[in-house]
C-alpha cells in the first residue's frame, strides 16, 4: 500500500513527495451515523471536487503572484508612480488581470458544486437523516433549542460559505439539512485533509492544550459558534470528566450536531442554542475554558468585541480563552499575501472576514479584559492520521486561508488580578 | 426518496449574496460552470468505470449494488486519486501552461522568424 507520511511529522520521510498529492477517497471517511450516505458517483464527486481544489491551490495557485509580480505591479507602478499600499488596492487591479479571474472563477465553481453536490445528497434521504436526528436527540438530552434567539445580521445577510440557506436555514421545519450538508461536503473544500471526521482542527486544539498543561482537568468548558460540533467533539472526547457546552446561533447545525455527537457516543458535550453576545444565563467565571475555531470571522466589527467581553466575563479566574483562526494581517505580511488570503471575503461570502484578520486582534482582546501581557499566539497544525488522510501539497506553501495550520489567539485569565478587583 | 421536497431543485438552489462577475461577459461565467459541470461528471464516469473493473477483476460479475457498495481499499484509492489527478492535469493543461509561460515568458514567435529570416 502507498503511504503518505505526515511531511511535518518528526518521523515524516519523503520519497519523492508524489503520492502525498493524491487525496485519500471520500470513502475513507469515518462513517458516524448521521453522516448522509454517498452512493458511488456522489462520492465520485467529492473526490473529483477534492482533487481539484488541490490542484487549484496547489498547481495554478502559484499563477497569481507570477501575474502580479509580471505584469499587474508594473503596470500598477508605471500608472501611479507607487507600490500599492493597502491589499484593496491589489484587488482591483488583480481582478482585471484574466489569471487571475479565471482562477477565481474556477475556485468559486468548485464551491458551488460541492454545494450542489452536498445538497442532493443530503436532500435525497432527509427524511431518514431527520428521523434518525429526532431519535438521538429525543433520548439524548445533548440538544436544547430556544426559538427566541434571533439570527444575527451577519450569519442572514449572505449565506456563507456560498451554502444555500447557511448555517440557520431550513428545507423544512425542524430538519438538519444545513448541518447534514455542511458535514458530508467539508471534506472536498478542505482538500480531505482534515481527517476522518473532519476534526483535525479541534484535535489541534487538545494537542496544544495537553502538552501546553497536562494534568490540567478543566471542569467546564464553553465552545462558542460550534455548528455541527467537529471541533467541539474532540474536546470532549479529550476531557471525558468535563461539561461542555456547545453554543450557536443556527438551530439546524444544532439538531445535527448533538445528533452526530451522541452517536459518536460522546455524551459530556451539550448543544445549546444562544449568542455569544449575549451569555447572562451564564454567572460570571463559569467556565474553566472558552474555545472558538475558525469562528471569529463570521461575526461583525460590532459584535465581536462585544461577543469577546462576554467571554471574559464567563471566563474562570486561571481559565483558558483560546481562538483559533487563520493569521491575522500584520503589518509584516507582505500585501500580496493579505490580498490573498482576502480571496474569500469577496468571492465566498464571507463579508467580515476582511476586517476581522485586518485588526490587531491582540488589541480587540486588550478592550474585552484580557491584557496584552497575559495574551499569546501561537501556531497549530492539524492533528491527522497522514497515512490516510494526506496533507494538501499546499500546506507547505501558501495556501492563504485554507490550509490546515492556523494561529491560536489566547490568554489565561490571571488569578490574582481578579481576586485584586 | 424524500417526501415533499424536489431534492433536485433544491440542491442547487442559489445562495444568498450576489455572485461576482469574473469576466466581462456573464456569457463566458456561464459557458465556464457548464464546461466545470461536464469536466466533474466525467471524472465521475471515468471512476465508475474504475470500480466497475475492478470488480469484474476481482469477481467477474458484478451487480449495480456491488457498484454501490465498493470501497477502494488504500491501494485502489491511491491509486484512483491519482487516475483523478492526471484527469484534472490534462483538462486544465491550458492554465497550467499559462502559469509556466508566466514564470518564464517567450517573445512573440514573431521575433523569432524575423531574427532567422535576416
Amino acid at each position: 500500500m502507498k503511504s503518505c507520511p505526515d511531511k511535518f511529522g518528526d518521523t515524516a520521510r519523503l520519497e519523492s513527495g508524489h503520492e502525498c498529492r493524491t487525496a485519500a477517497p471520500y470513502t475513507a471517511l469515518t462513517k458516524h451515523p448521521m453522516l448522509a450516505r454517498t452512493n458511488h458517483d456522489e462520492s465520485a464527486r467529492f473526490n473529483f471536487l477534492t482533487h481539484l481544489n488541490r490542484y487549484l491551490s496547489g498547481t495554478l495557485g502559484p499563477g497569481n503572484k507570477l501575474a502580479y509580480e509580471k505584469r499587474v505591479l508594473p503596470a500598477f507602478r508605471e500608472e501611479h508612480g507607487r507600490d500599492p499600499e493597502h491589499r484593496y488596492e491589489i484587488r482591483d487591479w488583480m481582478n482585471q488581470d484574466p489569471f487571475h479571474r479565471m482562477w477565481s472563477a474556477l475556485k468559486r465553481n468548485s464551491m458551488e458544486m460541492r454545494q450542489q453536490n452536498g445538497r442532493s445528497t443530503v436532500l435525497r434521504q432527509l427524511d431518514e437523516l431527520d428521523a434518525q436526528a429526532r431519535q438521538f436527540n429525543e433520548h439524548s438530552g445533548q440538544l436544547e433549542l430556544d426559538p427566541k434567539i434571533e439570527q444575527p445580521i451577519y450569519q442572514t445577510a449572505v449565506d456563507i460559505h456560498c451554502q444555500p440557506g447557511g448555517y440557520h436555514g431550513e428545507e423544512r421545519p425542524g430538519d438538519v439539512s444545513a448541518g447534514a450538508n455542511y458535514d458530508v461536503g467539508i471534506f472536498a473544500t478542505t482538500g480531505g485533509a482534515l481527517g476522518g471526521l473532519n476534526d483535525g482542527g479541534g484535535q489541534a486544539v487538545v494537542a496544544w492544550a495537553k502538552k501546553e498543561r497536562p494534568d490540567w482537568q478543566p471542569r467546564r468548558i464553553l465552545y462558542v459558534g460550534c455548528t455541527v460540533g467537529h471541533n467541539a467533539v474532540p474536546i470532549a472526547a479529550a476531557y471525558p470528566d468535563a461539561e461542555v457546552i456547545a453554543i450557536d446561533t443556527a438551530g439546524p447545525s444544532l439538531r445535527y450536531g448533538a445528533a452526530r455527537a451522541a452517536g459518536l457516543g460522546v455524551r459530556n458535550i451539550k448543544f445549546v442554542q444562544a449568542s455569544g453576545e449575549d451569555l447572562s444565563r451564564y454567572p460570571d467565571g463559569y467556565f474553566d475554558w472558552v474555545q472558538t475555531t475558525m469562528f471569529l470571522h463570521e461575526l461583525s466589527a460590532e459584535s465581536m468585541p462585544r461577543l469577546l467581553a462576554e467571554c471574559n466575563r464567563v471566563l474562570a479566574p486561571g481559565g483558558l480563552i483560546l481562538h483559533v483562526e487563520q493569521p491575522q494581517y500584520s503589518p509584516e505580511m507582505p500585501l500580496f499575501e493579505q490580498f490573498m488570503r482576502d480571496w474569500d471575503a469577496f468571492n465566498n461570502n464571507e463579508p467580515f472576514w476582511s476586517a476581522m484578520h485586518g485588526v490587531d486582534l491582540k488589541d480587540v482582546m486588550a478592550g474585552a479584559g484580557f491584557s496584552k501581557a497575559d495574551q499569546f499566539v501561537v501556531g497549530v497544525r492539524a492533528v491527522v492520521d497522514r497515512s490516510i488522510f494526506p496533507a494538501a501539497e499546499s500546506e507547505e506553501q501558501e495556501d492563504y486561508g485554507r490550509a490546515a495550520v492556523w494561529n491560536a489567539y489566547g490568554a489565561w485569565k490571571p488569578v490574582a488580578k481578579e481576586l485584586a478587583a | 426518496m424524500t417526501e415533499g421536497i424536489d431534492w433536485i431543485a433544491r440542491a442547487g438552489a442559489k445562495p444568498k449574496g450576489r455572485r461576482p462577475a469574473f469576466f466581462d461577459d456573464p456569457a463566458v461565467d456561464r459557458l465556464l460552470s457548464l464546461t466545470m459541470a461536464v469536466v466533474g461528471e466525467v471524472a465521475v464516469l471515468r471512476e465508475r468505470l474504475d470500480t466497475v473493473e475492478r470488480l469484474l477483476d476481482a469477481k467477474g460479475t458484478i451487480s449495480r449494488a456491488d457498484i454501490e457498495a465498493y470501497q477502494p481499499d488504500g491501494t485502489a484509492g491511491a491509486e484512483r486519486g491519482e487516475l483523478t489527478r492526471a484527469y484534472i492535469a490534462r483538462v486544465m493543461r491550458g492554465f497550467q501552461q499559462e502559469v509556466e509561460a508566466l514564470e518564464n515568458p517567450d517573445p512573440p514567435i514573431m521575433d523569432w522568424v524575423e531574427k532567422f529570416s535576416k
